[in-house]
């Protein structure tokens, strides 16, 4: 069986307005140099960097919100690197996204149900109330919400709660891949370990492929086949989790790791770099 | 008790026109030069007790009861302007958010020196003297740039530095940091936390840590208090907590905290039974303060 997604050579060029000339194109910035993995059917992967790194790009434009400048990314076999808005809306329903900031990517002013329902209806999946309210309530049940917390608004509810809707809404499509940006990082602990328990099992439940990205690696290894490590807009290292955390082979990966805090006492970690 | 530099002694606190309290009899002390970390989830009252000391809680929040001491002086007594004045001259706040924290039409350099011109009664040339030398402390070069500066000509992790430097101008012996490093990613988390500590340890600075993240905490403090539901869950030094937690709160959140060097180790979501006990004994403590206010 061949990989859901095999990216080949992949470059991204974003144009940077903050240099725009009065007149003409503002000069493109380089964010992604010359990427080539694949990713399998059913896997999880983790893209782990700092900031600026180049994970969210690598991300958006795994899923087509970006248009990549060079290379090729092929998804479920098809080219879909360079294709318009609409020969990708076939490809949308299965390429779901569930962003970092609840608040800000659930309208305010549309019921949690609404949300829920909207791309249902928009990729012809239910139509008429009755079905749309069915279908929403169940996938509610599928992230352990209540149905009844269809008629709350986003803004009434807890950051998990709000977070588990973002998901309800990805996986309310049955899409066969999910990318999660950084889903956990606004959470405390016991909420990010239950928002990762409930991806693990969903990811069984519905075979879902996932590209999970994050800047703490510690949160990764909990559900991810393979991580990848990225820096400055390449990949540092690309391997299972059970080698990484092994043993980390580049100094960057090791790096990274050793300035996750432990819950553990340690006088020396502060003054180790 | 003239040891402590921070004595809180049985406050709660709560929302005003109703019976219900947010922070539910809380007591701890800081030492001078000690490290302690505040923990707790989101709505557990952390950063309400933070808030307390410096009288800034909204005003929606009445104290009902207990006593804020700060270098043994009864702080609750005083109106609020008074308050905050007391609080001032022996204490600083490190915000959360760096970007919302430092106020964007005014130069960094009348942000750091506000505290040491209004509060310790520097003069101007002094207190730019000492504004430049606090800059060079947390690292950021070129200081005299940095100070005719705007906020929005900063990156996140030099306002960041700012905010530290701002703290610690005209050496308060208390330090209030809330969730200081939340918003940053691992390696600048580890950079500020280091920068933290060595000025607190050279300054011989008392500090009250605010965090959810066990991890931190393990790494920076002496002594911890674990909160929940504006209620002490459990007190001890950091070595003692992490060796041997007593409350079956305490050991689920580290428990829950995610940890890269134990494969296999599968991550715990706070038990539903650990809960269920701790709402019991949230309602039996407020039941008895009840009794106790009516009688």
């Amino acid at each position: 069986m061949s990989a859901l997604f095999e990216i080949e050579n992949l470059r991204v060029a974003l144009p940077d307005f903050t240099r725009k000339p009065l007149f003409g194109p503002p000069p493109r910035n380089e964010i992604l140099r010359d990427l080539s993995f694949t990713i399998g059917r059913g896997e999880a992967i983790g893209i782990v960097g700092e900031s600026g790194s180049g994970k969210t790009t690598l991300g958006r434009t795994l899923v087509r919100l970006l248009e990549p400048s060079g290379g090729s990314i092929k998804f479920d076999g098809a080219d879909i690197s360079h294709l318009d808005d609409e020969a990708m809306a076939p490809y949308r329903r299965n390429l779901q996204v569930i962003f970092q900031n609840p608040l800000s990517s659930l309208n305010p002013r549309k019921t949690v149900a609404q949300i829920i329902a909207a791309p249902l209806r928009l990729h012809g999946v239910a139509n008429g109330r009755q079905a749309l309210a069915d279908h929403a309530a169940n996938a509610l049940r599928m992230v352990g919400l209540s149905p009844d917390l269809g008629r709350r608004y986003p803004q009434e509810l807890s950051g998990g709660q709000r977070q588990r809707v973002g998901i309800a809404r990805a996986i309310a499509l049955k899409p066969s891949f999910v990318l999660a940006d950084e889903i956990v990082s606004g959470l405390d602990m016991s909420s990010q370990a239950q928002i990762l328990d409930l991806l693990a099992r969903l990811k069984e439940e519905m075979n879902l492929t996932l590209a999970f990205i994050s800047h703490d690696l510690s949160v990764v290894r909990r559900l991810c086949e393979r991580v990848m490590v990225m820096r400055q807009g390449e990949i540092v290292e690309l391997r299972t989790c059970a080698e990484m955390f092994a043993g980390p082979e580049h100094p960057y990966t090791q790096q990274l790791l050793a300035a996750i805090p432990l819950p553990e006492i340690d006088p020396q970690w502060l003054s180790q770099t | 008790m003239t040891d402590a530099l921070l004595e809180v002694d049985n406050l709660s606190a709560g929302l005003r026109g109703t019976p219900a309290r947010l922070l539910r009899s809380v007591s701890l002390k800081v030492r001078p030069g000690e490290v302690h970390g505040l923990v707790g989830e989101s709505g557990a009252g952390k950063s309400m007790i933070a808030r307390a000391i410096f009288a800034i809680l909204p005003r929606a929040i009445e104290i009902r009861e207990g006593r804020v001491r700060l270098e043994g002086r009864d702080l609750l007594g005083m109106g609020d302007m008074a308050r905050r004045r007391a609080a001032a001259q022996v204490a600083a706040l490190i915000p959360q958010d760096p970007m919302t924290a430092l106020n964007p039409s005014k130069r960094i350099e009348g942000q750091i020196t506000e505290r040491l011109i209004r509060i310790i009664g520097m003069g101007r040339t002094e207190a730019r003297k000492h504004a430049l030398e606090l800059l060079d402390e947390v690292h950021l070069r070129e200081p005299e740039r940095v100070l005719r500066s705007y906020p929005h000509e900063l990156s996140g992790g030099m306002r960041q530095r700012v905010l530290i430097a701002a703290a610690f101008a005209g050496r308060p012996r208390l330090i209030v940091a809330d969730e200081p490093t939340t918003a940053l990613d691992v390696t600048v988390q580890k950079q500020i936390l280091r920068l933290i500590a060595d000025m607190q340890q050279r300054h011989g600075t008392g500090l009250l840590f605010v965090t959810h993240n066990l991890g931190v905490v393990a790494k920076i403090c002496q002594s911890v208090t674990v909160l929940y539901g504006g209620m002490v869950i459990e007190q001890a030094s950091a070595a003692q907590l992490f060796a041997s937690p007593q409350h079956a709160y305490t050991r689920a959140l580290i428990a829950a905290t995610p940890r890269y060097d134990r494969p296999g180790d599968s991550l715990l979501p706070v038990d539903a039974a650990v809960i269920e006990a701790l709402r019991a004994d949230v309602a039996r403590a407020d039941a008895a303060w009840n009794a106790g206010r009516r009688a």
